[in-house]
């Protein structure tokens, strides 16, 4: 378990060491900071986005051990001893992943608030599942709420990029498949 | 009509994806600055209520506190959209007029503490009856939620062209129906935020807007500034739709604050907060009234309209006017007559939500007509088509509309819909319906008044022709403006869009423009960014006429290269040429501007609808209802659109599917829900019920190749006109599944499943 301090007011602080990125960074948190604020306040990687901080919007998507997670509902403290790949530990090496290859692609980033959080949901769902099927593509990023694009290109690039086709067949005519 | 063109007309990439994806992009809330504070403002808790006194002494003695400051410590100067209209302060003084209105504000260390001291402030008030009812806000002896505004009316609208009643008197057929529309809110996925700071009397504010220009000028005012010591600017934004439109307390107080501390302040809502304070789609009450002839040809109609403002008029006067405005836009028809009252109540403020006051309306008059068209017997594509608006046509209040393919959007629509065939095998359960919109291309007035151009633009060229940059004032909020106007200017420079670079909304580099707002930028800043172009291109050519010894009449030059007309021989780069330039003469630039022509009639509001061009679209639905959990579940949808001349085919097709996601989500999940007390129940994304990826159905999007002569390369509007037709395709293709209709918004499960049973039990009952 993580050092505790306790401050002057008699509040207590934890030293905890978060594995973000493939980085590890020792800082000192309270018990109720969350890995968002964390994440943004402390070590600056504010591509985790706030966008309700009460795990209904998924902007503040992050992988934890794999998996993705509201980081919003978790706390910093229980985030000591996993993995943590947030949206600036995907395109490593300044190289994109073809999912954020194939969003661009696809026109799929309006305001690009949701974009972060669409990632690392579908990036989890391709590692698990290299092929899915347009309604597992939909299942996988419902927890991701978008404003701007009502999912449709979305989705194309998700299954495109699944596909290892990254370019849209362009023409001035845009269909897409649906939920059912 | 379809000329082929190197960039425009092309889905280039946006310029800000990589940005994007990688989560490199800022947007205000991710900004930090130096020594900033961060800053919170306290709200009433009470709908409406006296204040009898504010304590603020316990908050000020939290470490942590910087500044607290009331009503006492800002100016006390009300605005608002119209002068008319002036109505709401920084703080509320005297009395809180909504759950929600602004009361208080710090400045502290940290958000953590500026929630403790929120706490601390002791407001003493003394709760009055609130007004919560719009319908039954205008009565005798109803509490007044401004004394100023007898009956709380707001906004009072009368309007008719031609004869009304004559109309009535000689049609075949006359029909009422009456309506309800529900609140909703804008939510953008990103929450409002802000950032102010003071240098030697200047202020600076970093703002999640739509326009920084408005915020300029009405933050300047409420200052009693100079515009020029007032710089707003903006990094991303996260989503809009007509929620950051106007600034809010958190420019306001969050200016105060940085001035008492002279530090920077971070301000922002957080999800509830922007929930209350709301200004999104008003609730509204809509009665009409449609005469035909026999064959379902529209002579006349009337508009008796009821709108819930809340508080303050916000943007909301606009709304009112355009509610009425742009009804007569998609028929046909010669009368046409319009009341309005907009009402204030203790309720959060409503102002301009995407499809700005029409989508309701036109809901209503789409189910309407539905209506009509059965108790003739007429199919409902039928009597569109009939009544559908021509090319080269005026409206009643005189508004004059060039391009318009409103048939062929609805002819190709029944095609790729399969309409005939659904229509002629009706499967039980199923049923499918057809509806109509418009929208403006950009207000034809400016959004406060003012002889000050809509746009303008200009573009430099680098030194050694490597790089252009576009310097503008408009404001891309997601909608993908930044990308649509860099491919513009290169295709007017003869450039390419790969090598272009941009710098926008921003008051203090950025040459003024108006914002996103009434679907304008394409077409207004497009305007003036292809006429910049083409002064850098005339410049270029006379360069290069002189280095090839060619007549610059002689000469064009396309993506890049710039070759002789008449001799195959003949060709330099754009960039040797514009090197070339800067040597001999000094950097190389174009500027453009735009104002639109003088528009509309003369009558009181003539103004509001008013605009150079006019989108056109059709939207086809198919729904299933299970008639036991009165469930609906949707088969497809078809929006076919006349937006003149596409300049980024897959920008456009993603705003007619948001637009459409917003409209979907208004027709049958989405309603802000208010207790009996005036609070917001339901101030979450998840119990608002905005859609997730499985909900939305198979949407297929198409463009009807249309070129309207007034715009740029002849684009017109898109991202707002998709919204209007949705909400009355939902409510004709539930009508046409189970033969009743529903008469509000949103055409819920639990009211679809009542309107079933009625009819069960009267089916029963008449048989009995
Ligand atoms: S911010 Fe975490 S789910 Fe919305
Ligand atoms: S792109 Fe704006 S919320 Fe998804």
């Amino acid at each position: 378990m993580s050092n505790v301090i306790t401050d002057k007011d008699g509040v207590k602080r934890y030293l905890i060491t978060l594995n973000v990125n493939g980085d590890e960074h020792t800082i000192l948190v309270k018990g109720n900071t969350t890995l968002t604020n964390a994440l943004r306040d402390q070590l600056d990687l504010t591509g985790t986005k706030r966008g309700c901080e009460l795990g209904d919007c998924g902007s503040c998507t992050v992988l934890f051990d794999g998996r993705p997670i509201n980081s919003c509902m978790k706390l910093a403290v229980e985030a000591e001893g996993h993995e943590i790949i947030t949206i600036e530990g995907v395109a490593a090496n300044g190289e994109l992943d073809a999912i954020q290859q194939s969003m661009i692609n696809h026109a799929a980033v309006q305001c690009g608030y949701c974009t972060p959080g669409m990632v690392l949901s579908a990036k989890a769902l391709l590692t698990r599942n290299p092929h899915p099927t347009e309604p597992e593509v939909r299942e996988a990023i419902a927890g991701n709420l978008c404003r701007c694009t009502g999912y449709v290109h979305i989705v194309e690039a998700v299954l495109a990029a699944s596909r290892g086709v990254l370019a849209p067949d362009d023409g001035a005519h845009a269909t897409a498949g649906g939920a059912k | 009509m379809s000329k082929n063109y190197n960039v425009i007309g092309h889905s280039k990439p946006k310029i800000d994806g990589p940005e994007k994806v990688s989560g490199a992009a800022k947007y205000t809330g991710d900004l930090k600055f130096p020594n900033m504070l961060h800053g919170k403002i306290l709200t009433s808790p009470h709908a409406h209520a006296r204040i009898l006194s504010i304590d603020t002494s316990e908050a000020e003695k939290l470490p942590g506190v910087k500044a607290v400051i009331t009503h006492k410590d800002v100016p006390t100067l009300k605005y608002g959209l119209s002068p008319a209209r002036w109505d709401e302060n920084i703080f509320c003084s005297e009395k809180t007029r909504f759950v929600g209105d602004k009361v208080a504000a710090v400045a502290c260390l940290d958000e953590e503490t500026c929630y403790k001291a929120l706490k601390l402030i002791k407001v003493e008030y003394e709760v009055l009856p609130a007004v919560l009812d719009f319908l039954t806000a205008m009565d005798e002896g109803q509490p007044l939620v401004h004394e100023e505004y007898a009956r709380n009316i707001n906004t009072e609208i009368h309007q008719e062209f031609g004869d009304v009643a004559k109309a009535f008197a000689e049609a075949h057929h006359v029909r009422t129906d009456t309506f309800i529309g529900q609140r909703t809110y804008q939510c953008p996925i990103e929450p409002h935020s802000a950032i102010s700071m003071w240098d030697a009397g200047k202020l600076t504010i970093y703002s999640s807007t739509q326009s920084p220009h408005y915020f300029q000028h009405y933050i300047a005012r409420e200052f009693g500034m100079d515009i020029g010591d007032v710089r707003v600017l903006k990094t991303f934004v996260g989503g809009g739709f007509g929620g950051k439109l106007e600034p809010t307390g958190l420019e306001f107080a969050g200016a105060v604050l940085a001035k008492i501390t002279s530090r920077p302040v971070r301000m922002f809502y957080d999800r509830a907060e922007m929930f209350a304070h709301n200004r999104g789609r008003h609730a509204q009450q809509m009665e009409i009234t449609t005469g035909v002839d026999k064959d379902g040809k529209i002579l006349g109609a009337y508009a008796n309209f009821k709108m819930d403002g809340g508080a303050y008029t916000s943007l909301g006067i606009a709304s009112a006017y355009y509610a009425g405005a742009l009804l007569p836009m998609t028929y046909e028809f010669d009368n046409f007559k319009f009341d309005m009252y907009r009402v204030y109540t203790n309720l959060p403020a409503c102002g301009a939500q995407r499809g700005h006051g029409a989508p309701q309306p036109k809901y209503a008059f789409e189910s309407h007509l539905d209506n009509v068209a059965k108790d003739l017997g007429i199919d409902p594509m039928d009597i569109r088509i009939r009544n559908a608006r021509r090319p080269d046509t005026v409206t009643p209040n005189d508004f004059k509309i060039n391009s318009c393919h409103m048939k062929e959007c609805l002819e190709r629509a029944r095609e790729i819909s399969g309409w005939d065939e659904k229509k002629k095998n009706k499967v039980p359960g199923r049923g499918i319906g057809v509806s109509t919109g418009s929208f403006v291309t950009g207000a034809g007035y400016p959004i406060y008044r003012t002889d000050l151009p809509h746009a303008s633009a200009f573009i430099r060229v680098n030194e050694d022709g490597t790089a252009a940059t576009l310097y503008t004032g408009s404001v891309d909020i997601g909608q993908g403006s930044d990308t649509v106007l860099c491919q513009m200017a290169a295709e007017a420079m003869g450039y390419r869009y790969e090598q272009m670079k941009i710098v926008a909304a921003d008051t203090e580099t950025t040459p003024l423009d108006f914002g996103a707002y009434a679907s304008r930028q394409t077409y207004m800043s497009g305007t003036a960014v292809k006429l910049a172009g083409e002064e850098v291109k005339k410049q270029i050519l006379e360069m290069a006429s002189f280095m090839l010894s060619l007549p610059p009449e002689d000469l064009d030059c396309e993506d890049g290269i710039i070759f002789s007309k008449s001799r195959d021989d003949k060709s330099i780069t754009f960039q040797e040429a514009a090197r070339k330039h800067f040597v001999l003469r000094g950097p190389l630039m174009g500027k453009g501007v735009y104002t639109p022509p003088k528009l509309g009639g003369t009558f009181k509001g003539a103004a509001v609808g008013t605009s150079p061009a006019y989108s056109f679209g059709a939207q086809i639905g198919e729904v299933e209802i299970d008639a036991e959990t009165g469930e609906i579940s949707v088969l497809g949808i078809w929006d076919v659109h006349d937006c003149g001349k596409v300049i980024n085919p897959r920008l456009l097709h993603g705003q007619v599917h948001g637009a459409l996601f917003m409209g979907m989500g208004e027709s049958v999940w989405e309603e802000v829900l208010f207790d009996d007390k005036g609070k917001i129940i339901n101030a979450e994304l998840a119990n608002y019920k905005m859609l997730t990826a499985m909900d939305m159905p198979p949407i297929e999007s198409e463009v009807i190749d249309s070129y309207e002569p007034t715009g740029p390369w002849g684009a017109k509007e898109v991202g707002e006109g998709s919204t209007n037709p949705t909400l009355g395709m939902f409510s004709n293709a539930i009508f046409d599944a189970m033969g009743v209709r529903v008469n509000s918004l949103p055409l819920t499960y639990e009211k679809v499943w009542r309107a079933l049973k009625e009819k069960r039990e009267q089916e029963a009952a008449e048989k009995a």
